[in-house]
């Protein structure tokens, strides 16, 4: 995938702009329930970061870095989480994905509800972000 | 227990996303979760089934949030009907899919249960749900799905799976464009919403705009002619356990859709006196009855006959919801249940033939009434059951249509149900024929084909015993459990 | 003269969604079938967001600053609608594409009429 010039260039700024890429990507995730952005936007933009580094530094690298299984658990574990923000309030007497009655000490009825959705949102944003570079290895890269 | 209405399909996805990991580990463990999931599955749509005719219908609010605020999921006669059908179906067929798709697919072994749980977990998604964005979600997921199910294996499939994709992706979009009609002029989600907001705007364009570009969307997706182009392709090329999962269901299932949207939705009395939906999908039923029984009698290819089958089969479904009175929507629904069974143990002996000999045209089947001799003896009931022959199934669904007609008084359809049975005998009794009274006139083989093994063949026979039970049982389904969903029309 | 503004977002969405179909149904090329496919559901997704509009209205965003009652705010669940029809289409999409490939290993063409010779030479 990456051309057999080296251009420094290209490389330098790509890596310096990656972390700011990735924080502003946090950032859409946990502000979503409150203003425009959410799980899977945020998810979108953390593997778009990725894929940057894919594309710019090859394969080779990244692999070491971010390998495609790794991707795989990431978006097990989103899953998962989501799964249990899900089922657990079954089990503490509400209905399903009611975040009222999740098990956490301390807060009233509306507060756990925001928590709530923040738990999920950060599944989602795993997931998407797991599936997406699993999807980008698939289609356009070519694994080690 | 209150929870099953969300039971049913979550169980389902679970496994589906549980499968992927456990398949790293030993591949075996991928279809023992998937069958657990399917049969546990089945336990919660036959308790639903069970609460719902002693104690009336469950409605269930997801997130806690009650309508039209939140999303709804109800389980009534209709939906528990159809989830029982649904897991039954799929349990059988996923104890077959072991042996097949080992034979046939083998290095997807755990990718493609992870896509038969997904399917079955959109399917009964849609089944469950109340609210109307709710269900396109699901029918995305159990299409998507079939999609990438239908593409393995054969090379073939890709080019009709492709198509199917585009097809159904128009489907999908025209419904998510009607309910957002249905939104701006009534402001709600909620099916039961909805039906209230209704009649204030029954006159306006956007609602009749809705009404069509809903019942365009499933009707692509239940495959009523003129919109099934995208079926026989796509049965032929597919694994024979992927058939033999979505032949049956997945029609049918957005044939629910179409029955729910008519009942619950837009009242019976809209579609009919209002603006003239029902006569339309009755006659278009009716065209595809005869266009899929002459396509089916000139077909070599086993798989293909049977598909046109289908058609035919989807066309009385259509003509029963068309009908709208109380007789014809019991022989649609009776036709969903019994068609299930009998077209899932037709593909499920195309799957066996293919597995000990093979072979998909029919021409080639001579002698094989008496090398397989219990598949064949199911494959017979299920067709004398497709023909319309007593006590088999297949003719109580059609007496119940055949009343419907004579009840509206219109003949024509009363001779397309009878004229169409003749057409079914010609193509089925052609394959009786040369399974049981040609002799084979080829050298014997190295490998003399015989019944498949146990978990292929205990599948079959019990689909074939399972339709011969529900044409004995019919009256007893009718009386309790169809007849008060019906009684909505009266 | 409300009328007239929502005029201007349905023409939009008629002529997307006719884009849309005439690349999914009169282009031979199957990926030019699944760029159709995206600009129809694109026109479906404007069609759900101009729908939510309200004239005078703010984003959705609580600010007490801007306006303190529901009726100040556009309708923010047609967009929740359209997020989840988003990552439907992307699913499609990544499954379309997919297909795709499928296709060009097999037969080494993308144009609808080479793929069915060659598969009818083959079978």
């Amino acid at each position: 995938m990456r051309g057999r010039l080296h251009n420094p260039i290209v490389e330098g700024v790509s890596s310096f702009l990656v972390p700011f890429i990735q924080i502003f990507a946090l950032y859409v995730i946990t502000h979503g329930h409150y203003g425009p952005g959410g799980g899977f936007q945020g998810g979108v933009i953390l593997a778009a970061s990725m894929m940057l580094l894919r594309l710019t530094l090859g394969e080779e690298y990244e692999h070491r870095t971010f390998s495609p299984k790794l991707a795989g658990i990431v978006a097990a574990v989103g899953i998962l989480i989501y799964a249990f923000a899900g089922l657990v309030p079954l089990a503490w007497g509400g209905n399903f994905l009611d975040y009222a009655h999740l098990p956490i000490p301390g807060l009233s009825s509306a507060e756990l509800r925001y928590h709530g959705i923040l738990i999920v949102e950060t599944g989602v944003g795993m997931v998407v972000w797991g599936t997406l570079v699993t999807l980008f290895d698939h289609l356009i890269g070519s694994e080690p | 227990m209150n929870h099953l209405p969300v039971l049913i399909p979550i169980t389902l996805l679970f496994s589906a996303f549980f499968i992927p990991l456990a398949g790293f580990v030993k591949r075996e463990l991928a279809f023992v979760i998937a069958l657990a999931g399917v049969f546990l599955s089945l336990l919660f749509s036959a308790a639903g089934l069970f609460t719902v005719i002693t104690a009336g219908e469950i409605r269930y609010h997801l997130g806690g949030w009650p309508p039209p605020v939140g999303i709804e999921y109800a389980l009534d006669g209709l939906s528990a009907f159809m989830a029982t059908v649904v897991t039954s179906v799929g349990t059988l067929v996923l104890v077959y899919s072991r042996r097949s798709i080992l034979r046939e697919v083998p290095e997807r072994f755990v990718p493609m249960y992870a896509l038969l749980m997904l399917l079955l977990a959109g399917l009964c998604g849609i089944i469950v749900t109340a609210d109307l964005f709710n269900l396109f979600v699901f029918l995305e997921i159990a299409s998507l799905s079939a999609y990438a199910l239908m593409a393995v294996g054969d090379e073939r499939g890709s080019l009709a799976s492709f198509r199917y994709l585009m097809l159904g992706s128009i489907a999908g979009s025209f419904y998510v464009l009607g309910v957002g009609f249905l939104y701006f002029s009534t402001g709600s989600l909620n099916m039961a919403d909805v039906a209230q907001l209704l009649p204030a705007v029954h006159h306006s364009r956007a609602v009749v705009a809705a009404v069509i570009l809903i019942f365009t969307g499933l009707g692509l997706k239940m495959a009523l002619f003129p919109l099934h182009l995208w079926l026989p392709d796509v049965y032929t090329y597919a694994p024979s356990a992927v058939s033999g999962l979505i032949a049956p269901l997945m029609t049918k299932v957005a044939a629910y859709a179409i029955v729910r949207m008519s009942l619950t939705v837009f009242q019976p009395h809209y579609l009919h006196d209002v603006l003239p939906v029902t006569p339309v999908i009755a006659w278009l039923g009716a065209a595809g009855i005869l266009y899929g029984s002459i396509m089916a009698i000139a077909q070599s290819d086993f798989r293909r006959m049977l598909a046109y089958s289908s058609v035919s089969q989807i066309g009385y479904i259509g003509l029963g919801i068309g009908l709208a009175n109380p007789l014809g929507l019991i022989g649609a629904l009776l036709h969903i249940l019994n068609h299930a069974f009998m077209k899932a143990c037709l593909f499920l002996v195309a799957g066996s033939i293919r597995f000990r000999t093979g072979r998909w045209k029919v021409s080639s089947f001579a002698g094989l009434g008496r090398k397989m001799p219990w598949t064949m003896a199911a494959f017979t009931v299920a067709a004398l059951s497709m023909v319309g022959i007593p006590p088999a199934a297949g003719f109580f669904s059609k007496w119940y249509l055949l009343l419907g007609g004579i009840d509206r008084g219109n003949w024509f359809f009363v001779a397309t149900i009878l004229l169409s049975s003749l057409l079914t005998a010609v193509y089925f009794f052609r394959v009786l024929e040369q399974v049981y009274a040609v002799h084979s006139r080829e050298p014997s083989t190295p490998v003399i084909p015989s019944d498949p093994p146990a978990s292929m063949l205990l599948p079959t026979v019990i689909l074939g015993v399972g339709v011969l039970v529900l044409g004995l049982l019919n009256s007893v389904i009718v009386s309790r459990i169809l007849e008060p969903v019906a009684a909505a029309l009266k | 003269m409300m009328r007239f503004a929502m005029n201007y977002y349905d023409l939009m969405t008629a002529a997307l969604l006719v884009i849309g179909l005439y690349g999914m149904v009169g282009k031979r090329n199957l990926l030019k079938k699944v760029i159709g496919m995206n600009i129809f559901q694109t026109a479906i997704f404007l069609f759900f967001i101009q729908g939510g509009t309200k004239p005078g209205a703010t984003v959705p965003v609580w600010d007490p600053r801007i306006a303190s009652e529901a009726a100040g705010y556009i309708n923010p669940l047609p967009h929740v609608l359209i997020l989840t029809a988003i990552v439907v289409s992307v699913a499609t999409t990544g499954v379309a594409l997919a297909l795709l490939i499928t296709i060009y290993r097999r037969y080494g063409s993308l144009e609808e009429a080479t793929i069915l010779e060659r598969m009818r030479k083959s079978s």
